[in-house]
């Protein structure tokens, strides 16, 4: 059931700092700055809820179930307990307590990142049994392509200037593509914002 | 910035709000019914979402790495409106869906819309509020938690509509590996390409968009994508003027 209360506070407060973009009239800012403070404090607010919703509701959950995967969330409860702890007491900005965080976290996402290149080559390479139409075959032949000019093999380019516009062309490609995909987007979310804005999406109940 | 802009970015909003209440009223719908073209993705969605209610297995939504706070939440709330539209079509299955995201603020809203389709079910008691859950606050860490969820709730079909990047590939082989379906839309064009390598199904640009109207969602749906293809032509009609001009030397 949508709360009508929640509806008009949401769609009086989007469009308020809408109108204090739109007119940065001194009223309308003094009325958009503290509203904009507030979103960014109850998205910090909403993000500490969240942590404690995942931490209770499903490592917590985890625990009293029998199965392989308990080991892993007594390893993220106690990790998490044990940055909250620090982070609480030292403050999130202590540099002590940075480097610790960022000495255990780096080095696990740049594995990750490593993962993730072997991920994507073997799923450039299974690509065409998936897509077996003639989208796929332009995409898988465009991505041979723009990795042989972007290696550095046709370098030879320079001293041929009909192959060096020919190059050039093939380089304003992917922007051409890339800016119809991206106004398509920006034609999208502007609808999607105007919906919401004007209150004829909820997707929320309030 | 020019002291134009905040004025054409008004009427502009003032434009499209006209038009979406004026293709949202039930007279222009029923004079001028909407038709729109096939969405491949979307049949096959809804294939999915019948063969999961039949099966007794679970559809997962992911929302992203994005924030409402972030310039692109646009996606992401279109993410929620599928989210809602799922639940909905889900609601005879014993199983309702599972939504993760990367932000607290998202998660909070997916949890809203699975209580509201409970609520409207009669079946908020046997909600479980976990179903909707922030995996991690780090793309990474956001990719690998929504593995680690779609695989322990017997997912059959995956939708992943929000804010991606490059970590999205880790998300999408971790269901290929449970050999579940795969639709995913983005507004970020790396991950539209990797969606397009891994994904069963990709949206490609504004179809991301138009998921809900394909949906069956409300008519504010259906007229948003009636006012996005109005204004996709005045779009091409400006790029066109702005080529002619060039042409002809007046600019």
């Amino acid at each position: 059931m949508k709360s009508p209360l929640s509806v008009l506070v949401a769609v009086l407060s989007g469009l308020l700092v809408l109108a204090g973009y739109f007119f940065p009239f001194p009223a309308l800012i003094a009325i958009r700055t503290p509203m904009l403070d507030w979103a960014v404090t109850l998205a910090g607010i909403a993000g500490l809820v969240a942590i404690i919703n995942l931490i209770v509701g499903v490592h917590l959950k985890r625990l009293r179930e029998a199965g392989s995967k308990r080991f892993f969330s007594v390893v993220v409860i106690i990790t998490f307990l044990i940055v909250a702890a620090f982070g609480f007491y030292l403050g999130p900005a202590d540099p002590n307590f940075q480097k610790v965080v960022t000495a255990i976290q780096t080095p696990i996402e740049t594995s990750l990142m490593a993962l993730l290149a072997i991920t994507l080559t073997y799923s450039s390479l299974k690509m065409l049994q998936r897509q077996r139409n003639w989208m796929g075959l332009v995409f898988f032949l465009s991505v041979i392509l723009f990795l042989v000019i972007n290696s550095g093999v046709l370098a030879f380019s320079a001293e041929i200037p009909l192959l060096q516009d020919l190059l050039s062309g093939f380089h304003h490609i992917p922007a051409a593509g890339a800016r119809g995909i991206l106004l398509g987007i920006a034609l999208g979310s502007l609808a999607t914002g105007v919906r919401i804005l004007i209150g004829s999406d909820k997707p929320y109940s309030g | 910035m020019s002291q134009y802009e905040p004025l054409i970015g008004a009427v502009v909003f003032l434009f499209t709000s006209g038009l979406v209440i004026f293709f949202s009223s039930k007279k222009i719908r029923t004079k001028f019914p909407p038709v729109f073209r096939k969405l491949s993705a979307a049949i096959k969605l809804r294939r999915a979402i019948g063969l999961a209610v039949e099966d007794g297995t679970r559809i997962h939504v992911s929302l992203g790495n994005g924030s409402l706070v972030d310039p692109a939440n646009a996606s992401a709330l279109a993410g929620l409106s599928t989210l809602n539209r799922i639940a909905q079509l889900a609601s005879t299955s014993d199983l309702p869906p599972m939504c993760t995201s990367g932000s607290g603020d998202l998660q909070i809203l997916s949890q809203d819309v699975l209580r509201g389709n409970a609520s409207n079910n009669h079946s908020l008691g046997q909600l479980d509020p976990g179903l909707a859950r922030m995996t991690g606050v780090t793309p990474f860490a956001y990719a690998l938690g929504a593995v680690e969820s779609m695989q322990d709730s017997g997912t059959s079909a995956n939708v992943l509509i929000g804010d991606f990047g490059a970590e999205a590939a880790l998300l999408l082989d971790g269901a290929e590996n449970q050999g579940s379906y795969k639709l995913a839309g983005s507004n970020s064009i790396i991950a539209q390409s990797i969606f397009f390598a891994q994904a069963d199904d990709t949206l490609i640009g504004e179809e991301i968009y138009a998921l809900p109207a394909y949906l069956g969602s409300q008519a504010a749906h259906q007229a948003s994508l009636r006012v996005q293809d109005i204004l996709r032509f005045i779009v091409i009609l400006v790029l066109l003027g702005a080529v002619f001009t060039r042409l002809a030397g007046w600019a």
